[in-house]
C-alpha cells in the first residue's frame, strides 16, 4: 500500500472518529434545552459531555492539520472553495464551545437561559454544515483544471446536500438522546429515552432519502456499481438495529449501533470519493486525486512515522479519560458538585 | 477594498484575538501546576484552595484560547490557499503534529484534571495538570515552528511550483523558531504572573483572605522577575537575530532609513502620515551600534539602501514594510518589558524581605499593570508580523501572490464583520467573568455548585 491510500485512510479515520465521538455531543448540545426541565438537569446534561468535548473536537482539527500536511491542495481548494459554509461552522462551534463553559458561571436564569440555547443552535447549525459538506464532497462540486472551485454558496446548498444536512443532523440528535439516556438516570435518563424512541423515525426516514438520492447525484453506479457492497448495508442495518434495542431499551447496544451507523455512512461516502479527494463536477479529469493533490514523497513518509508513533497513544489516553468516566450521572445537587 | 488587505485584516484580528488568550493560558496552567504539587507534598489546605482558585480562572481563559484557535487552522485554507498551496508540503507538517501531540493532550487532559477531582488519586490528579502544562507549551512550540519557517524558511527546495520539505530536522531546528519560543513561553509566565500580582494586590488593599493572596503574589513575584529577565535577554537576542537576517525589519523597528556606521537609537519619531519619512525625531548617537555590537561602532543597514539591495534581490517592488507599525510595535513592546521588569524587582524586594502584605506602598498600582504583558504581546507580534511584509514567506512568497482565488471582497467583508461582532460579545462575556471570579476570591470557586469548568 502507498503512503497515499495510507493517509487517504488515515484522514478517513480522523473524520469518522470525529463524527463518532462529536455526534453526540452535538446532539447532547441541540436536546440541552428540550430535555433540560430545570438548572439541574441542565447541568448533569452538560456534565455528561463536559470532560469529553474538547478533547472530541480536537479530532476535527487534527483532521484539517493532517488535510493540510498529506494532501495541501485538497485543503487549499476544499477550504477557499467552502469559505461561506466554513466561516458559519467555525461561528457555530465557537459559539458552542464557549455556551458550555460560560453558562454555570453566573446564577442569572436568564444568562443560563440564553447560553442553553446558544449550545443547542451552535450544535444544531455545526452538525447540518458538516452534513452538508460532506455530501457535496460525494456529489462532486465545479472544479476548473487549475483545481479552483468555481461555484458559490448556492451551488453547495443543492437539494442533495440539503438532505445530507438533514439527515446529519437526525442522526446526531438521535445518539445523543440515546447517549442522555445511558449516562443520566431518573425523569431525564426516561425522557431522553423517549425522545431517542421518536428520533429513530425521522432518522430512518432521512436516511432512506439520502440512500435514493446518492444513487441519483453521485457517480456511485459507475464508481461502485448497483451493489455498494457491504459498508453501505451494514450501515443501514445498523440503524435497523438500533431501534430494536432502543425499543428493547437495550441502549447500550442502542448506542454501539448507531455509532457503528454513523460511521459507516461516513465510510461509504469516503468509498465513493476514493481516490478522488475533491470530485469534479465540471469535468472528471479536473478531479482532485490523492496522487495529485499530494504532498511530497518525503513529507507523507516524515507525517506517517509521527502518525504510527502517536496516534496509539493519543487513542489510548483518551480511552482511558472515558473508561474513568464510564458511571450515569445524577441530578442530585450535591452530586453536581466537583 | 482589496481582498488582500480584508483578509489580512481578518487574519490580523483573528490572530490578536487569539493571543490575548493563549499567553495567559500557557503561563497560569504552569502555576496551577506548582500550587497543586505544593499541595500534594505538604497537605496544606491553603495550596489546594489555590490551586482551585487560579484553575478556575484559567479554565475561563482556556476556553476561549481552543475555539479562537480552530479558526486560525481553517484560514490558511480559506482566505491563503495560494500559501497553502505553495508551502503546504512543508507547513501542514507542523500544523497537524501541533494537533496530534499537543492539541490531544492538553484538552484531553484538562478535561480529566476539571471533572477528577474525586475520581483521581491526590498524585495523578496533580500529574495530570503537569501533563496539560507540558501539551500547551509543545502547542506554542509546534506553531512557532510553522511561523519560523514563514520568517526564515528552511529544509527544502523549490520543485512542481512550490516549496517542498527535503529536511524535516532543519525544519524543527530552525534556530528562529526556538529563539521565538523562549521568548514566547518566558512571556506567557510573564503575563501569568502579573496577572497574579494584579488580582493578588487587588484582594490585599482590601485585606481579604491575605495569607492566601499574600502566598500567590509572593510565588508570582519570584517567578515573573525570572521570567521577565529571559524575555528581555531573548528579545535581544532576536534583535540580533533580526539584523542579520532580516535586516529590513530590523531597520523598520528603528525608522533608519539612511545606513549608519556607528548607528544611532531612536528615543522618538513622529513620522508623516504615510508613515514612510519622519518629521521630528530625537536619536541617541551610537546606541544603536553598541546594541548590536557590543561596541559603539557597527554598521546598521538602512531601509533605503535595503530596498535597493532587495530590488536586486527579489526583482521590482516595494520591500518596505509599514514603518509606523514597526516601530512603534517595538516601542510600545520595549517600555511594557522593562516597566515589568522593574515592577517585578520592587515586588521581590518585598518578597526577600519578607514583607509581603496590604503595607506595600503602591500596591493599588498593580491592579492596573494587569495590561502590561498584553500591550506586550500584541505589539511584539504586530512587528513581527509586520515587519515580514510584504512577504508572507521571507524571500520566497509575497502576500499578495497568497490569495485564494475566486474570493470577492463582499465575501470576506462579511466574515470579517461577522467575527468582529461574535469575537467582541465574547470578549465582553469572557472580561465580565475573569472580573467577576477573580474579585469574589477563593470562596466561590469552592462552593458554587458544579460551576467548576
Amino acid at each position: 500500500m502507498d503512503l497515499n491510500i495510507l493517509w487517504f485512510i488515515l484522514i478517513a479515520v480522523l473524520y469518522v472518529g470525529f463524527f463518532f465521538l462529536e455526534g453526540f455531543d452535538f446532539g447532547v448540545g441541540m436536546l440541552l434545552p428540550f430535555l433540560g426541565k430545570n438548572d439541574n438537569e441542565r447541568r448533569a446534561i452538560i456534565n455528561t459531555i463536559g470532560p469529553h468535548w474538547d478533547g472530541n473536537e480536537v479530532w476535527l482539527i487534527t483532521a484539517g492539520g493532517a488535510t493540510f500536511a498529506a494532501f495541501p491542495r485538497w485543503y487549499a481548494t476544499m477550504f477557499s472553495g467552502f469559505y461561506p459554509a466554513l466561516f458559519l461552522l467555525l461561528l457555530a462551534l465557537i459559539i458552542r464551545g464557549v455556551s458550555f463553559e460560560f453558562r454555570s458561571k453566573d446564577t442569572n436564569p436568564n444568562w443560563r437561559s440564553f447560553w442553553d440555547w446558544t449550545a443547542a443552535v451552535g450544535s444544531f447549525l455545526a452538525a447540518f454544515l458538516l452534513g452538508v459538506a460532506f455530501a457535496n464532497l460525494a456529489k462532486g462540486v465545479p472544479i476548473d483544471a487549475k483545481m479552483r472551485f468555481t461555484g458559490t454558496l448556492w451551488t453547495l446548498l443543492n437539494p442533495y446536500a440539503l438532505i445530507g444536512g438533514l439527515s446529519n443532523t437526525a442522526g446526531f440528535l438521535l445518539i445523543g438522546a440515546i447517549f442522555l439516556s445511558l449516562k443520566t438516570s431518573g425523569p431525564l435518563a426516561e425522557r431522553a429515552q423517549s425522545a431517542a424512541r421518536k428520533l429513530w423515525i425521522p432518522a430512518v426516514v432521512l436516511i432512506l432519502a439520502l440512500l435514493v438520492t446518492t444513487y441519483i447525484y453521485t457517480d456511485i453506479l459507475a464508481h461502485l456499481g448497483v451493489d455498494p457492497g457491504v459498508i453501505p448495508i451494514a450501515s443501514f442495518a445498523a440503524l435497523l438495529l438500533t431501534g430494536y434495542f432502543i425499543y428493547r431499551k437495550q441502549n447500550g447496544w442502542a448506542f454501539g449501533m448507531m455509532g457503528a451507523h454513523l460511521a459507516l455512512t461516513l465510510i461509504s461516502c469516503f468509498q465513493i470519493m476514493f481516490p478522488r479527494v475533491m470530485i469534479s463536477s465540471t469535468d472528471p479529469a479536473f478531479s482532485l486525486t490523492i496522487y495529485n493533490a499530494s504532498s511530497s514523497p518525503y513529507t507523507l513518509k516524515v507525517m506517517s512515522i509521527v502518525a504510527l508513533i502517536f496516534v496509539p497513544v493519543v487513542l489510548a489516553y483518551q480511552i482511558w479519560t472515558y473508561w474513568i468516566f464510564r458511571k450515569r450521572i445524577s441530578t442530585k445537587p450535591k452530586d453536581l458538585t466537583y | 477594498m482589496l481582498p488582500v488587505i480584508l483578509s489580512r485584516l481578518q487574519f490580523a484580528l483573528t490572530t490578536v484575538y487569539h493571543f490575548f488568550f493563549v499567553p495567559l493560558t500557557l503561563g497560569l496552567v504552569w502555576f496551577v501546576a506548582i500550587l497543586e504539587t505544593m499541595y500534594v507534598r505538604t497537605g496544606d489546605e491553603t495550596y489546594k484552595r489555590l490551586t482551585k482558585f487560579w484553575g478556575k480562572l484559567l479554565l475561563i481563559n482556556f476556553a476561549m484560547g481552543v475555539v479562537t484557535g480552530i479558526v486560525m487552522e481553517f484560514q490558511f485554507g480559506m482566505n491563503w490557499a495560494g500559501y497553502a498551496n505553495y508551502v503546504g508540503d512543508i507547513f501542514g507538517a507542523p500544523l497537524a503534529i501541533e494537533a496530534l501531540l499537543a492539541f490531544f493532550l492538553e484538552s484531553t487532559f484538562l478535561g480529566l484534571w476539571i471533572f477528577g477531582w474525586d475520581k483521581l488519586s491526590k498524585k495523578l490528579h496533580a500529574a495530570v495538570i503537569w501533563l496539560v502544562a507540558v501539551g500547551s507549551s509543545l502547542s506554542a512550540l509546534w506553531i512557532l515552528i510553522a511561523n519560523a519557517f514563514m520568517q526564515h524558511p528552511v529544509g527544502y527546495v523549490l520543485n512542481n511550483g512550490r516549496a517542498e520539505m527535503v529536511d524535516f530536522g532543519a525544519l524543527v531546528f530552525n534556530p528562529k523558531a526556538w529563539i521565538m519560543f523562549e521568548h514566547t513561553l518566558a512571556s506567557g509566565l510573564t503575563t501569568a504572573a502579573f496577572f497574579i500580582l494584579g488580582v493578588s494586590a487587588y484582594h490585599l488593599v482590601r485585606k481579604q483572605d491575605v495569607e492566601f493572596y499574600k502566598r500567590s503574589f509572593s510565588l508570582a513575584s519570584i517567578v515573573g522577575t525570572i521570567a521577565i529577565v529571559l524575555v528581555i535577554i531573548g528579545g535581544h537576542e532576536q534583535g540580533l537575530w533580526l539584523l542579520k537576517n532580516q535586516p529590513m525589519k530590523a531597520a523598520a523597528t528603528e525608522a533608519l532609513w539612511e545606513t549608519e556606521d556607528p548607528a544611532s537609537f531612536s528615543i522618538l519619531t513622529i513620522g508623516d502620515l504615510s508613515g514612510r519619512r519622519e518629521v521630528w525625531e530625537i536619536r541617541v548617537p551610537r546606541v544603536l551600534s553598541f546594541l548590536y555590537y557590543n561596541q559603539f561602532t557597527g554598521e546598521v543597514p538602512g531601509m533605503d539602501d535595503l530596498q535597493e539591495e532587495y530590488q536586486m534581490k527579489y526583482g521590482p517592488g516595494d520591500y518596505v514594510p509599514l514603518a509606523v507599525f514597526t516601530y512603534w510595535g517595538f516601542r510600545f513592546m520595549v517600555a511594557s518589558g522593562f516597566a515589568m521588569l522593574a515592577l517585578a524587582g520592587y515586588t521581590l524586594y518585598y518578597v526577600m524581605r519578607n514583607k509581603v502584605g496590604p503595607q506595600i506602598r503602591w500596591l493599588g498600582l498593580f491592579v492596573f499593570t494587569i495590561a502590561l504583558p498584553y500591550i506586550a504581546n500584541t505589539s511584539g507580534w504586530v512587528l513581527t508580523e509586520m515587519g515580514r511584509q510584504p512577504f508572507i514567506v521571507y524571500g520566497l512568497l509575497k502576500t499578495e501572490d497568497a490569495m485564494s482565488p475566486g474570493l470577492t471582497s463582499g465575501m470576506i467583508l462579511f466574515s470579517l464583520i461577522g467575527f468582529a461582532l461574535v469575537y467582541a460579545a465574547l470578549m465582553g462575556a469572557d472580561v465580565y467573568l475573569l472580573t467577576k471570579y477573580a474579585k469574589a476570591g477563593p470562596a466561590a470557586a469552592e462552593t458554587e455548585s458544579a460551576a467548576l469548568e
